[in-house]
């Protein structure tokens, strides 16, 4: 059996029992690689063939003495391009970054290292993970592995793409509106958002400070689980860092029921716009978890409905000044053509960024600006805290809450291009999590017709982590989904 | 309410630091009142005596003793920097000639 077609469990248990060495792991992940890379652009970098069989052979050659492992070590790995890796190229999909190499690791990576993971590459995402399907990356779309006419989802599609098209066993994405689980619904993975504050946010790339957050995108829950524990956790350099204790997540990951659980779902979720397809498969879903002993109980959230102009305005806001410091003097791209330094800064951001994060530079500039502060960037913040009180007072009756990630399946690359509103929402089942920073996954429930995955999305209280993965395994268990696999032609 | 103009979207632009070209203006001024027609629900929104939401962080600020510890070093915090000489960033005149 070809060793990139396991589990991170799995590859994990053969390396332990020392079955399989990092070199058989590295060959074969780089043979894949040579497969399959040129048709799903899962990267955006790659790390070099001699470097990664230099890491596995340094670690085998370590093996010999300790005999010890780590849960990640030499699990091939991908990584999203806007999560800083020292002395490896972070573009984060941007002209303005195209050759920016960060003298420093993110957090996230120092908790990676001491496992000895071997990182395949940078994987691809819309331009500072701005966009809901790669097409805003400047170094061009990734594929879906399941149909290479249809985005993989953003704007980690990069990363969700590369775990389904088996480039990597698992990847980290970021999430600030949906951005992994709606890449993980679109390819058919498994895609947490873990709560605001539970993992460091210190060297990924800002776009909305207040929502981003990085998660694991995998083959299945376990793996997860895994990948969290290694991410998890306090970290003095970020001040939004949640100084609290991690649980060991895999342990929620062996209960295959869901008793005693109370699972709300929210009508808004289930309104107009929802896809019959999709809407017929996360209903079947949610009679599985009542079959696993869950009890169903209907709930309302009516501020779902100004989630999305919420979101459009708070996040841009934040944007729009976190992108303030690409002014082509400490890093990143200069303009050649730079007069006095108000032109240079001018020139540079105009050549350097591409069309949608203009745009989103304009809009939270404009809600920013005096005279509309209030009526926009105020009044949005308003909302958040309503939004926020709802989730609160739903807890307060339920577990879990269950719902799609998506209201249509993925949809065909340059299809929603040119309406950026469209586009924006398709996020409105992803962005009131991210609003309220909970945890929240995206779990594969089904196929459409034309044999795109459909995602299940389930959302828990702030650091329960724990009883979403319990809940998102319980039903991976009970149904199948996890064995389809894409077929990706020659 | 909303609606901004091309004149709006010049400004606006100016304070991004970004120059529009006269074929990107009426596009993002199109695009932009389409974004702002729908964002503009949220004024339908009662939100009297609602605070601000600007971080859901839930735990209390901490602070740590501010003690030196090693950082970057000259040469790697200008590594990245398109012009640098004698340890300095190097950037146009600020004033013109």
């Amino acid at each position: 059996m070809s060793l990139f077609k396991l589990t991170l469990k799995e590859l994990q248990g053969k390396f332990t029992a020392g079955e399989v060495s990092a070199m058989d792991i590295a060959r074969s992940y780089l043979l894949r690689l040579s497969q399959v890379e040129s048709k799903i652009k899962a990267y955006i970098t790659l790390t070099p063939k001699d470097t990664l069989l230099q890491q596995a052979k340094a670690i085998d050659d370590g093996l010999k003495a300790w005999r010890k492992t780590q849960p990640l070590m030499a699990m091939p790995l991908g990584i999203k391009d806007n999560i800083c890796t020292e002395g490896i190229r972070t573009t984060c999909g941007s002209r303005m970054l195209e050759t920016f190499v960060p003298p420093y690791d993110a957090s996230v990576m120092g908790g990676l290292r001491p496992h000895q993971p071997l990182i395949l590459g940078k994987t691809n995402l819309d331009e500072f993970a701005m966009g809901s399907s790669t097409e805003h990356s400047a170094f061009g779309p990734s594929r879906n592995p399941w149909n290479q006419k249809y985005i993989p989802g953003g704007s980690s599609g990069g990363s969700a793409a590369a775990v389904a098209a088996d480039e990597c066993v698992a990847a980290l994405g970021s999430d600030t509106g949906g951005s992994i689980r709606q890449p993980a619904a679109c390819c058919g993975v498994v895609g947490l958002k873990p709560t605001y504050g539970r993992v460091s946010r210190y060297g990924l790339i800002a776009f909305a400070s207040s929502l981003d957050q990085i998660g694991p995108i995998t083959k299945t829950v376990t793996d997860a689980a895994i990948l969290l524990n290694a991410i998890a956790g306090f970290d003095p350099m970020d001040s939004t860092s949640a100084n609290r204790d991690v649980p060991d997540f895999t342990k929620s990951v062996k209960k295959k029921d869901v008793k005693k659980l109370i699972i709300g779902v929210p009508r808004e979720y289930f309104a107009e716009g929802l896809d019959a397809e999709v809407s017929e498969k996360v209903q079947d879903a949610i009679l599985v978890l009542q079959e696993l002993g869950g009890t169903i109980r209907e709930v309302t959230l009516p501020f779902t409905e100004q989630a999305i102009a919420t979101y459009y305005l708070v996040a841009t806001a934040e944007a729009s000044s976190n992108l303030a410091r690409y002014d082509g003097v400490k890093f990143g791209f200069r303009s050649k053509e730079s007069g006095e330094l108000a032109e240079m800064y001018r020139s540079t951001r105009s050549q350097g960024f591409g069309p949608e994060v203009k745009r989103r530079i304009m809009l939270g500039t404009y809600a920013l600006s005096a005279g509309y502060y209030d009526a926009y960037y105020g009044k949005a913040q308003a909302v958040r805290t309503l939004i926020q009180r709802e989730f609160e007072a739903v807890f307060q009756e339920v577990d879990l809450l269950v719902s799609p990630v998506m209201p249509t399946p993925a949809f065909q690359l340059g299809e929603r291009l040119d309406d950026p509103l469209q586009m924006y929402l398709s996020d409105i089942y992803t962005i009131p999590a991210s609003l309220a920073g909970l945890p929240a996954i995206s779990v594969p429930c089904g196929l459409s017709k034309l044999g795109l995955p459909i995602g299940l999305q389930l959302m828990g209280r702030p650091f329960e982590e724990a009883m979403v993965l319990r809940a998102a395994y319980a039903y991976e268990q009970a149904t199948n989904w996890r064995v389809k696999r894409p077929v990706i032609r020659s | 309410m909303a609606s901004i103009t091309q004149k709006e979207v010049e400004h606006v632009a100016q304070l991004a630091r970004l120059d529009l070209t006269e074929a990107e203006k009426p596009v993002f001024a199109e695009q932009l009142n389409h974004i702002l027609a729908y964002v503009d629900q949220l004024q339908g929104v009662s939100t009297e005596g609602v605070p601000p939401t600007a971080s859901v962080v839930h735990e209390e600020p901490v602070l740590r003793e501010d003690t030196p510890r090693e950082c970057l070093s000259v040469e790697k915090a200008l590594a990245n920097a398109p012009l640098s000489h004698n340890g300095f960033f190097v950037v146009p005149n600020i004033l013109g000639k």
